[in-house]
């Protein structure tokens, strides 16, 4: 599975988007994520990627399109 | 095992202002939508102070409440610690004044400007100052209709007034404080802050991703340095931020939502007041005995954060 696939499948798993967000779509922006589906998405992006992601990361900002995570979890990954 | 606070929780004590403000209210001032305001908060309403009343006169009002409840005077009181982010002064706070308005003219009164944590902060300081104070009254009060602006609707439709007071004693109480977990970290002042002479600016994303996390961690790691399971806990009180984030707490800590006292649909967001306020409701509707333990726990502007746990002294 892809990156982004991993991506979209926490993004599913924790809000009720019908619809794929495009990668640069903002995820706040169509729906997708607010401030209560927000902290199950880092929770869910730990999981899925077996990162662990420290308190100094939680901006929300990082997490705002499948673009930006993406270069944040390559970034840890790294 | 050893622990490291020997005082107690003595009582409780609140104040609401009158005026009732429901969604319908902030929906016609904000353009935001009413039953969404409900829902993606759990605020059915919230309670303003009339002009003319200060945070020190509302504070006044829930110590007052809390020292009846106990039985004792101002006069018994060895030390203040009055909690306040919506003070009108930068200095002096309204403790001295609360001390004056209570008859007190030597007692040291010390102001916690720490907003939402600082009635978790003030408690967590008695605990460990009862043993030279004596009879510590934390009291937190906020007037937060001051501080917010209808512009920013985010963060207008969270806030309302309120006082709340606890009484830390050395000697007796129906719970003793037996430990507690203060944390503070800097790094996201800007998340949630009020500038001199402005409104509240809330980065509210910002805020329930590191509560969310901060919260129960907190919480869980205290329960376990005294290896008390998180399901044995009787009740949970906590500032009431959030009924989302409540409940998120609990799934965390994996205990049922029942368990976490909430008066948010009825209060809304009184800042330090809230975890006060609560807690004077959970205890003075109180039929049965307590007969598990206590967590009080707040996460608030800086950031700061933290836990209290306390046992019951009459299981």
């Amino acid at each position: 599975m892809s990156k982004q696939a991993g991506i979209l499948k926490v993004i599913h798993a924790v809000s009720e988007l019908p619809n794929d967000p495009g990668p640069d779509e903002s995820l706040f922006d169509s729906g997708a994520l607010d401030s209560f589906t927000l902290p199950d998405l880092v929770s869910g992006l730990e999981q899925e990627f077996s990162v662990t992601i420290p308190d100094s990361d939680l901006v929300p900002e990082r997490f705002d399109t499948i673009t930006k995570i993406e270069a944040y979890l390559d970034k840890r990954a790294g | 095992m050893a622990f490291p606070c020997s005082s107690f929780l003595r009582s409780f004590g609140s104040a609401l202002p009158a005026q009732r403000v429901d969604n319908e209210a902030l929906a016609a001032r904000t353009g935001r939508d009413a039953a969404l305001i409900a829902s993606q908060t759990g605020i059915l309403e919230r309670r303003y102070a009339p002009e003319g009343l200060f945070v020190a006169d509302l504070g006044l009002e829930a110590a007052n409440d809390c020292l009846s409840r106990a039985g004792i005077t101002a006069q018994d009181l060895g030390l203040i610690l009055f909690s306040s982010g919506s003070a009108e002064r930068a200095f002096p706070g309204p403790a001295s004044a609360l001390a004056a308005r209570l008859g007190l003219t030597a007692t040291p009164a010390i102001d916690l400007p720490i907003a939402s944590a600082g009635s978790l902060v003030g408690i967590a300081l008695a605990a460990d100052l009862a043993v030279r104070y004596g009879n510590i009254l934390v009291v937190a009060s906020e007037i937060m209709s001051r501080r917010i602006s209808d512009a920013d609707p985010d963060t207008a439709i969270l806030f309302g007034d309120g006082a709340g007071a606890c009484l830390v004693s050395r000697d007796s109480g129906f719970a003793r404080i037996v430990d507690s977990a203060l944390y503070t970290d800097g790094n996201s002042a800007d998340t949630l802050y009020l500038p001199s002479g402005g409104t509240l600016q809330m980065n509210g994303l910002g805020v329930i991703m590191h509560a969310s996390r901060k919260l129960p961690r907190a919480i869980g790691d205290l329960l376990a340095k005294h290896s008390i399971p998180p399901a044995d806990v009787e009740v949970y009180l906590m500032h009431q931020a959030n009924a989302n984030l409540l409940r998120k707490v609990a799934t965390t800590l994996k205990v049922p939502e029942d368990r976490f006292f909430s008066n948010i649909e009825r209060y809304g967001n009184t800042s330090s007041a809230s975890l006060l306020i609560a807690a004077a409701e959970w205890w003075n509707a109180g039929t049965t005995p307590i007969a598990g333990p206590i967590i009080l726990s707040a996460f608030g502007a800086g950031f700061n954060w933290g836990a209290i746990l306390a046992e019951p002294t009459r299981p």
